[in-house]
């Protein structure tokens, strides 16, 4: 029967705050469904960077067989992609997301960064995500360097090459030179409004994606919504929370729900897939804590990815538009809320387009929040093999619903020297109702 | 078996440090230092399938050649080392634990579909091949690779020609020996054989079949040319709904008895429909007592007959609706639900004991009235999801390992079951092995005469008995904790703790 030796030395496990849910892991029953679907099990086919054998690891972690500083914990813990294709198939409901975070957290509370990195990511993290002034400025700052004339003079002097930023300037989106700014600026429709909605703007999407902003708010209101941009509103927290700074992220959602609760809203828009994911579990930040839980609760229950929306209304027919598109699935979007039908309904509805399916359309692009910067080697190869399956449907635009992805898959475009467009699903819905 | 363990030897750390080191320098020699695992921590992922054994090997190697395959089980001869070949880790019977340590060849890379010859419907694959890639990658010429298990997004062509694994549509198909022309193995001493003539067919003795099933226990497949199967014209899949187990089990009785054999015949109890229905939303009813999955294809004229039969037959026997799937996407969606029936048991409770015996199909009823009385007795439910067809029951005894008191009456029930099958004709393990898991219960079976046969046999491909060692026969007794406990404190230093 069981053998069980006796401790020999004692491992460091989790702490009790934030700690992986046990519950969650003794979910898994190791069937392996997990693996086909894992970016980085496909890539290296190692049980180690599968959904499986990183549950096996947190599990021996709990049980104290395994030291939570053990190298191998935290390599596995962020080559993750936190893509969450495996939660999407997984048949007994393992809740892997909600793993990795807590993971992630406790790893860097076990393992103290150096000084200079932690006033680094305390910097990005709460200076620059949480604060959306300083986010502006800094954004304000690329799109000078970008507008000015400066990078391209950069870039001739080959200064970026001798500093190794080469491959970060190319990942920079083209950022434009106005921004939204969320101040309770409003949208009307034609006619009397049939909604109230509340649009969340988002760091990235309010500014290098500022245009894709205004976008959705004028497809919502040519649909018969009242567009609200909410003010006091910031950044999500996702960006914080995959990084495992648990309480920088809860701050921001503290922050969002506050600004949202003042107006009746019969929903909240969101059009970044990774910001939608965060705010419609922000119920999960607040374990133990009531009165936030609920109010966490009511604010999730609203918000609404832009294409979902969307897909419930009686779409005002869209213009023509003569386009061979291809879509690619935002992690955030198919896998973690689980809506793939909606978006490519929407397609569907516009005249002319013709959506040719890819293969391996919800594989992830390696895009994945900072993945890009922290692993760039696992990162492109995924970036190659999204590239080769869109290009092989001869789609003259590739459509996605998050900024990460359309930032990677057009820097991917970039380099190859391809000329497909990459666009956001309502840039798309906005053309063809500007074309009307 | 079921044994829970902590961290337990493998040979290699119990010798000298320097010993593993040496072996690790010269297997990083063959595969290069990014297809070897060999710190303690990193093992600890290979020390599982999907059943539920545990084992720490010593090393991990994951060769692309058969060529670095030989190699490997060459120095794993002069290291004296167990081998123990794995796919994907999916096995219901421990059959990739290295219940010895040693080294786990892993074949997940030898994952190349090497060459397809649709005139003569065959294809060579290396063994990692996903056994649903096959069939994706061939069904535009319109074949497809028969056995499906319902691991099948998963599990790897190795695996099942090591378990002759089914599937739901095995019924009609036949199982995996049915389905594999030739194999290149690569034996225990390090040689290199083909089982079949350059024409896949066999003269002389029937080496293909013998090595089916062996469990790697006969050496490691490296290349396996199988049969593909045309594409059916028409297929129909039918949900036939019962208040009970009974009925739906005398309706598999009758629909054979009919003379009907469906493409697949597929019996899930209450438990199962309301975990699969959690997890799918594929239209299963979670509040009947039973239903029945039939799949029908063929020629599109006598599937729309075979439809109407099976529907009457079904009615006839208390069926209060049967329904059927009206596009692919439904049939996909059910199909679905079937087979991710198993894991969807995780939702109910954190293990489960699979069973996996089977009975002749008449026995049914009886059979399944029995497993009813083992849950009532041991007091842990179990649920049913199995191949009504060709009578392999999958009762799943479901409780928590971390509750030592659950462990002792999941083991008894599990037995129960097992002997009951036997005594009623029937036998322990239709399709998921013998492995560690079932290896005491194979004596009911067979005699001593008729093991030792076999054994005999093994002995001829594995005289050493380095491979996958421990497997399939009944143990001899041993006792190992002493030493489990020296490895505990060497692992320590390595940042590895025991419970
Ligand atoms: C959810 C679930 C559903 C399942 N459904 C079914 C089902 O319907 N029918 C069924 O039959 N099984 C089923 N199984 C069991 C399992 O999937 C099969 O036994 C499968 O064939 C194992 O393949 P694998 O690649 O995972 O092999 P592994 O588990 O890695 O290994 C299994 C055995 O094969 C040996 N082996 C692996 N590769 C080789 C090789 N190249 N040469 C020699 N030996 C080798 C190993 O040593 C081991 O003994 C299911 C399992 C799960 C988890």
């Amino acid at each position: 029967m069981a053998i069980v030796t006796a401790p020999t030395a004692k491992a460091m496990g989790f702490t009790e705050i934030d700690a992986p849910p046990r519950s969650i892991i003794d979910r898994c029953v190791q069937c392996g469904f997990c693996l086909p679907t894992c970016p980085t099990y496909q890539l290296t086919f190692s049980e180690a960077s599968s959904p499986r054998g990183r549950i096996h690891l947190l599990r021996a972690v709990s049980d104290g067989r395994l030291d939570l500083r053990a190298a191998v914990v935290r390599e596995q813990m962020y080559q993750c992609l936190n893509c969450r294709a495996c939660e999407a198939v997984c048949p007994s409901g393992v809740q892997y997301g909600q793993l990795v975070e807590p993971a992630r957290a406790q790893i860097e509370q076990a393992h103290p960064r150096p000084l200079w990195q932690r006033m680094f990511r305390t910097f990005i993290f709460v200076r620059v995500f949480g604060d959306m002034r300083m986010f502006r400025l800094a954004s304000g700052a690329i799109a000078l360097y970008q507008h000015s004339g400066l990078r391209t003079l950069v870039r001739r002097t080959g200064m970026l090459k001798l500093l190794g930023l080469d491959k970060q300037d190319a990942l920079l989106p083209e950022v434009p030179l106005r921004f939204v700014i969320p101040s309770g600026q409003r949208w009307q429709p034609q006619g009397s409004p049939h909604h109230h909605v509340g649009l969340f703007t988002g760091c990235i999407m309010s500014t290098a994606f500022a245009p894709t902003d205004e976008a959705t708010a004028r497809v919502l209101a040519r649909n018969g919504c009242e567009v609200v941009a909410v003010p006091d509103q910031g950044c999500c927290g996702a960006l914080a929370l995959h990084a495992g700074e648990a309480g920088t992220g809860r701050e921001n959602a503290k922050r969002n729900i506050v600004a949202f609760e003042r107006l009746e809203l019969d929903a909240i828009i969101v059009n970044a897939a990774g910001c939608g994911a965060a705010l419609k579990e922000y119920r999960h930040l607040f374990h133990g804590d009531p009165e936030w839980s609920r109010r966490a609760e009511r604010f999730s229950a609203s918000v609404r990815d832009v294409s979902e929306f969307l897909d419930t209304l009686d779409l005002v027919p869209p213009g023509r538009l003569d386009r061979v598109v291809t879509y690619q699935e935002p992690c955030h979007l198919a896998h973690a809320q689980r809506i793939t039908a909606a978006p490519r309904r929407l397609l569907a509805k516009i005249p002319g387009v013709r959506l040719v399916e890819m293969e391996e359309s919800s594989l992830c692009c390696g895009s994945a929040g900072i993945y890009n910067v922290i692993r760039p080697e696992f990162s492109r190869r995924l970036l190659e093999r999204k590239l080769k399956n869109a290009l092989q449907t001869g789609a003259d635009t590739i459509i996605s619903a998050n900024p990460g992805c359309i930032m990677q898959v057009a820097s991917g475009l970039r380099e190859q020297g391809k000329r497909v467009r990459v666009l956001h699903i309502v840039d798309l819905l906005d053309e063809a109702y500007r074309s009307v | 078996m079921l044994q829970v363990r902590g961290l337990l030897s493998t040979m290699v750390l119990e010798e000298s440090k320097s010993v593993h080191n040496d072996l690790i320098s010269q297997l990083q020699n063959i595969v290069g230092a990014d297809s070897v695992v060999s710190h303690p921590a990193e093992l600890l992922v290979y020390e599982y399938d999907a059943s539920l054994d545990r084992h720490l090997p010593a090393a991990v190697v994951l060769p692309q050649t058969t060529q670095q395959v030989v190699e490997i089980v060459k120095l794993a001869n002069r290291f004296d080392l167990p081998v123990v070949p794995r796919g994907s880790g999916t096995g219901l019977s421990g059959g990739a634990i290295a219940i010895k340590g040693g080294i786990v060849i892993v074949t997940t890379r030898m994952n190349h579909i090497l060459s397809i010859d649709y005139a003569n419907r065959r294809a060579t694959v290396q063994p990692g091949v996903i056994n649903a890639d096959l069939t994706h990658y061939t069904e535009h010429a319109g074949f497809f690779y028969a056995p499906d298990p319902s691991s099948q997004k998963v599990c790897t062509i190795g695996g099942n020609v090591a378990e002759n694994s089914g599937g739901p549509h095995c019924l009609s198909y036949g199982a995996t020996t049915n389905h594999i022309l030739d194999l290149e193995l690569v034996l225990p001493t390090g040689d290199v054989i083909h089982t079949s003539g350059a024409d896949g067919d066999q003269h002389g003795l029937d080496l293909t079949g013998t090595v089916v099933g062996s469990e790697g226990t006969f050496g490691i497949a490296t290349e396996v040319t199988v049969r593909l199967t045309p594409l059916p014209e028409d297929t129909q899949v039918l949900l036939a709904i019962f208040r009970s187990v009974d009925e739906a089990s005398n309706t598999v009785s009758a629909i054979i008895g009919a003379g009907i054999i469906p493409a697949a015949l597929e019996m899930m109890d209450g438990l199962c429909c309301q975990a699969i229905e959690a997890a799918y939303h594929a239209g299963y009813p979670p509040d009947a007592g039973a239903v029945l999955l039939v799949e029908l294809d063929g020629l599109r004229e006598a599937v729309e007959e075979l439809v109407d039969q099976v529907s009457t037959i079904c009615r006839n026997h208390g069926a209060g609706e049967v329904r059927r799937a009206r596009s692919a996407a439904e049939r996909a969606a059910l199909w679905a639900g079937r087979k991710g029936a198993l894991g969807a048991l995780g939702r109910l409770a954190p293990n489960y004991y699979i069973q996996d015996g089977v009975v002749p199909r008449t026995k049914l009823p009886e059979t399944l009235q029995f497993v009813e009385q083992v849950s009532r007795d041991i007091r842990l439910p179990i649920a049913n999801v199995f191949h009504a067809g060709d009578g392999n029951l999958h009762p799943n005894i479901l409780f928590d390992r971390q509750d030592p008191t659950n462990i002792e009456r999941t083991l008894r029930g599990g037995l129960e079951i097992l002997r009951f099958c036997v005594e009623k004709g029937g036998v322990v393990s239709g399709e998921h092995g013998i492995g560690l898991e079932k290896r005491e219960h194979i004596a009911f079976l067979y005699t001593t005469e008729d093991l030792a046969v076999m054994a005999r046999l093994r002995d001829c491909f594995n005289p050493r008995q380095l491979f996958n060692p421990d497997k399939i026969f009944p143990p001899l007794r041993g006792c190992g904790e002493v030493r489990d406990q020296r490895v505990a404190a060497r692992l320590a230093k390595e940042g590895i703790y025991a419970v």
